[in-house]
């Protein structure tokens, strides 16, 4: 039958052996177009004229800024499907995958304020994009706390999911207001990924990075997807079988 | 149910819910008055902390202004559906047969009427005391008047969300802050503008957007959490 996979989707146990057997699937290509990325981007690509090897941060810094904004639409839309449909396993994914999300806008700020320091001759610039990426930090930090705050894991799910759809609307908004705010207050600050001739020996490793960290974000769900399953099946056989091998 | 021809048509039942919930309040004023004596607090300590001098103040007075309403919209929503959740109130509205959502507009509704109009009024004032021309004043009661409608929906999202919390304040204001940003933003800049004499009716346009937006899509989001809240 054509439809079994999507019926199996509501089996835990299928679940867990399909997240564990997906894992290297990822984690494999994630290291290697990370490796190759790296390798383009810090020794192959040209130093920049402006930025001399400053910019070279960006091979980190502009994916995790998109897996950051990635990541909290999967959670949105699982929330959303796991609202919809009722399907666990959305759920599971939603609350594998904040944490993670929360990593990546962590990395970003850390990352971007670095980046800051030669360019701008600060550690923090309260420049649009890190701002609405710091509004975004504090998105994940409650749909975590709220995620937290009730020990009954359906409950949570199905809160969780509530805020994370209403957020899915807002970041947007609160996006290209604080765009807009900041361009009353200063002059646009150095358009390091807005620059339209980026040299192929820039550009090609900067996507192969892309890339890697989407991949490295699968490896990492599917091993927290496992884990998450487990936690909540804790008390089921299949479990303690699972363990146990 | 609607087949009853008793039954009071929605927009009576609007009706009944913000005289219900004005009655209500009316009773326990100390309740409507803190988050009003908290805003005023609040606006107390920035000459206190900054600059006595009224000429700097202005320039900060936007900002101040709309930080303490924000925040002082946080300590109200405490009060919208904590009594109502506790003796059973809201699942008596689930269980009505009655649009859950038409309800808790109203409701909403009524706590806009409660917290954010009088913060609304009383903003001019602090605007005054922090050196903004009378000519801004209009401009000052706008931005509030209309962003407070956006904050009384949004905060009706996070307390809606967080009502099986017990002691959620920090969580609340986790939630609904980020959220209510573009508020602080645009309600900000119509100030700004207002206090340097050009027109302010842009941001204005803004926030009445996000105002018609939080109307539309808030109330199904706190009906939906509160259904999720009382299972």
């Amino acid at each position: 039958m054509a439809w079994t996979w999507f019926h199996r989707l509501a089996s835990p146990p299928h679940i867990y052996r399909t997240a564990g057997r997906l894992t290297p699937w990822f984690a494999w290509p994630a290291a290697l177009l990370i490796v190759a990325g790296l390798i383009g981007g810090l020794y192959l690509a040209p130093p920049d004229y402006q930025q001399g090897d400053g910019y070279r941060i960006m091979y980190v810094h502009a994916p995790s800024a998109w897996l950051s904004l990635m990541v909290y639409t999967i959670v949105a839309v699982a929330g959303g499907i796991g609202l919809i449909w009722r399907m666990k396993v959305a759920h599971a994914v939603a609350a594998a995958s904040a944490p993670i999300g929360a990593s990546f806008t962590l990395a970003t700020l850390v990352t971007g304020s670095l980046w800051g320091k030669p360019m701008w001759g600060t550690y923090w610039a309260w420049d649009p994009r890190l701002t609405s990426e710091l509004i975004l930090f504090f998105m994940y930090l409650g749909y975590m706390g709220l995620r937290a705050a009730f020990e009954d894991v359906q409950r949570a799910d199905r809160i969780s999911a509530v805020l994370a759809v209403v957020g899915l609307v807002d970041v947007p908004i609160v996006h290209y207001s604080v765009v807009w705010w900041n361009s009353l207050h200063q002059g646009p600050s150095v358009m390091y990924l807005g620059k339209p001739t980026m040299p192929p020996s820039m550009l090609v490793p900067l996507l192969v990075m892309f890339l890697g960290f989407t991949l490295f974000f699968g490896a990492v769900l599917m091993m927290r997807l496992r884990g998450e399953v487990l936690l909540r099946e804790r008390t089921a056989t299949w479990v303690r079988e699972a363990i146990r091998t | 149910m609607s087949e009853d021809p008793q039954a009071p048509s929605a927009l009576a039942l609007a009706r009944l819910m913000l005289t219900r919930d004005l009655k209500l309040a009316s009773r326990k004023a100390s309740q409507l008055v803190q988050p009003l004596a908290f805003f005023a607090i609040v606006i107390t300590l920035f000459p206190l902390a900054v600059t006595p001098e009224l000429a700097k103040l202005r320039h900060i007075a936007p900002g101040v202004v709309w930080a303490a309403a924000l925040l002082s919209s946080l300590l109200a929503l405490e009060f919208l559906f904590r009594d109502d959740a506790q003796d059973g109130t809201l699942e008596q509205y689930a269980l009505s047969g009655r649009s859950l959502t038409g309800l808790l507009i109203a409701k909403t509704a009524a706590h806009w009427l409660l917290t954010g109009l009088p913060l609304a009024l009383m903003a001019p004032l602090a605007g005054a005391a922090l050196g903004i021309p009378n000519a801004a004043l209009p401009g000052v009661l706008a931005s509030v008047t209309i962003g407070t409608v956006t904050l009384s929906l949004i905060g009706a999202v996070g307390a809606a969300l967080t009502l099986g919390v017990r002691r959620a304040g920090a969580l609340l204001s986790l939630l609904t802050l980020p959220l209510e940003i573009p508020v602080l933003i645009f309600g900000a800049r119509a100030m700004k503008l207002a206090i340097a004499a050009r027109p302010y009716g842009a941001p204005l346009t803004l926030l009445a957007g996000l105002a018609v937006l939080g109307l539309t899509l808030a109330p199904l989001a706190v009906a939906a959490a509160v259904r999720i809240n009382l299972e």
